[in-house]
């Protein structure tokens, strides 16, 4: 039985300490490499006989704007059915320059994925056979997702909880 | 085809395909998405599909809503089983917040996700009936989806757009009708799906028509992502209530059904066999359900104070309740720091939820994970070669539906 150990032992073994920020919220193995590895990453995973994350679950992307060079995170979710286990996958990028490999080589279903990520947050995906805009309109000049351009807030942050005698 | 019919003059450029818009408005299409198809003749030579008309930005919504308000987004998804996205989404948070739920509002959740499930599939396959020029089955089972829309109405008071359930647990108790309808629901429903059973599934035209059509294999599936009935019918056992049981699922006794080649006939008969086990699994939880007795049989919630709101004659006469009422409708409550992905086994397969909150009182980040965006980019492959009818009987057995692909 595959477990969160192992597959973090394993890429331990294979990457060393390029793959970092290793953690389990809520079960889930979570971990990080550079964006330049993240093809190598994926495709161990894919291939090897004992990990094999065949299944792409998901990718989005996560806008950090504190994060000075590392601004946007891609973030793959991958599953391995046989097993039933899964991992997550982030990659960092600089807002500057958005490009990270993209995974559709190996995956079919990264095609719309990516070109959703790419829609909303920016990232180009170096390789992908079709980057260009899927729920916006083609005409769009920026990427709606990123924090710059934020909401009207709803939750109220004007009133203390001091008033109401807690805290 | 390689001569034309008409012949064209020497060198002529002129070209011998015919480009054809399906959609975004056409009545094939169930929904608002477009289909550029280049034919030949008949026959589909390519597609490319454009997505995106009914776009509402529900991610970026939510980064300025509280959790309760997220609620109603999710209706609009897969907006033919509602109840399955709300119960998605309040599991979500609950796994966020760390909340035990009863056993009691587990198997309620059940019941009013599997009458989803079933409404959901029956819509599907009746209009796959319709595509192949049968309107009858369709006409048919519409009055007793009305029966699943009248337990919603008795248990939330709305039909379509549902918003069923709290963070915590239900708005409030199933009352006697509810149950009364449940009962008839059971009693008359299965002899229906054995009429339309009886008049899709060994019916020639039928089997002709969608047999060998819109074919993927399981390799093929898997790799575009597909999940729910329409990798099941290519023959993968892939279903989130057993291989992630949420809610209780691991309580119930049901089987998996799966097909074989993975074309429009197995898509059917998957999803058919499905409400079957739907039934079942309502049958059991109906039963669980009834064998509450006293106090836990007025279970519908659990102890969450923070998020679920107190009952409204305590607001009036209490301060404590009166607080925590104000406090979650104006959404002044810090979610706890986290990062959580949780799924559930929605109508068209795994919808995903992937949140990520920084502590404060919206979530930093929702991304909805929509099973009918991810398999409608393998629509060019499933109708590559094969006859336009082909296709449009194809676009409606994957259940393509443009809430959910456009979030």
């Amino acid at each position: 039985m595959l477990t969160n150990e192992i597959v973090k032992q394993k890429l331990v073994e294979k990457f060393a300490e390029q793959v970092t920020n290793f953690g389990e919220p809520y079960g889930l193995l979570t971990f990080e490499a550079p964006k330049e590895m993240n093809l190598k990453v994926l495709n161990f995973l894919y291939d090897d006989e004992r990990l094999k994350f065949r299944f792409l679950t998901d990718i989005c992307a996560v806008h950090y704007p504190d994060q000075k060079g590392r601004e946007l995170a891609v973030v793959y979710h991958l599953h391995n059915m046989q097993d039933n286990i899964r991992v997550r996958f982030k990659v960092f990028t600089d807002i500057e320059k958005p490009d990270v490999y993209t995974a559709t080589g190996l995956f079919s279903a990264a095609n719309w994925m990516e070109r959703e990520t790419y829609d909303f947050y920016g990232v180009k995906f170096t390789g992908h056979p079709n980057m260009k805009r899927i729920l916006n309109v083609e005409e769009m000049d920026y990427f709606p997702l990123r924090k710059e351009y934020p909401l009207e807030d709803q939750a109220r942050i004007d009133k203390d909880d001091e008033m109401f005698g807690r805290e | 085809m390689t001569e034309q019919h008409i012949k064209l003059p020497e060198g002529s450029i002129e070209k011998t395909t015919t480009t054809l818009n399906l959609g975004p408005t056409h009545p094939a299409t169930h929904g608002v998405f477009q289909n550029i198809l280049e034919l030949d003749g008949e026959r589909v030579v390519s597609a490319e599909q454009t997505v995106g008309y009914i776009h509402r930005a529900f991610e970026k919504i939510a980064e300025r809503r509280t959790l309760y308000q997220i609620t109603p987004l999710t209706d609009r998804l897969n907006y033919c089983s509602p109840p399955l996205n709300n119960m998605g989404w309040h599991m979500t948070c609950e796994k966020l917040l760390g909340l035990k739920i009863p056993k009691r509002v587990d198997y309620l959740r059940v019941i009013i996700m599997e009458l989803a499930r079933i409404s959901d599939h029956l819509i599907c396959n009746s209009i796959v009936g319709v595509d192949a020029g049968a309107y009858t089955g369709f006409l048919y089972v519409m009055q007793y989806r009305e029966l699943i829309y009248e337990i919603y109405e008795e248990v939330c008071g709305a039909r379509l757009t549902t918003n069923i359930g709290r963070i915590g647990g239900f708005e409030r108790n199933f009352n006697d009708i509810a149950f009364q309808k449940l009962e008839k629901f059971l009693k008359e429903y299965p002899g229906v799906l054995k009429e339309f059973e009886n008049l899709f599934q060994r019916n020639r035209i039928f089997m002709e028509r969608t047999m060998g059509t819109g074919a993927i294999s399981a390799e093929r599936a898997l790799n575009y992502g597909f999940t729910g009935p329409n990798l099941r019918a290519a023959g993968v056992d892939y279903d989130v209530r057993v291989h992630a049981p949420y809610s209780s699922y691991e309580d119930f006794d049901f089987s998996i059904p799966v097909g074989t080649t993975g074309d429009n006939y197995d898509r059917w008969l998957v999803r058919n066999q499905e409400m079957w086990q739907s039934l079942r699994i309502i049958e059991q939880a109906y039963q669980k359900v009834q064998e509450f007795k006293g106090a836990e049989a007025e279970v519908y919630h659990a102890d969450a104070p923070e998020y679920y709101l107190p009952p409204k004659e305590l607001v009036y006469t209490r301060m404590e309740p009166m607080i925590w009422h104000f406090k979650i409708i104006m959404g002044e409550i810090n979610m706890p720091v986290g990062e959580v992905y949780h799924s559930v086994e929605a109508g068209n397969g795994e919808l995903g939820f992937y949140l990520i909150s920084d502590g404060g009182r919206t979530p930093y980040r929702l991304h909805f994970r929509r099973p009918c965006f991810i398999y409608y980019q393998a629509f060019e492959e499933l109708i590559k070669g094969s006859m336009l009818s082909d296709a449009i009987i194809t676009m409606s057995s994957l259940n393509l539906i443009a809430g959910e692909m456009d979030a």
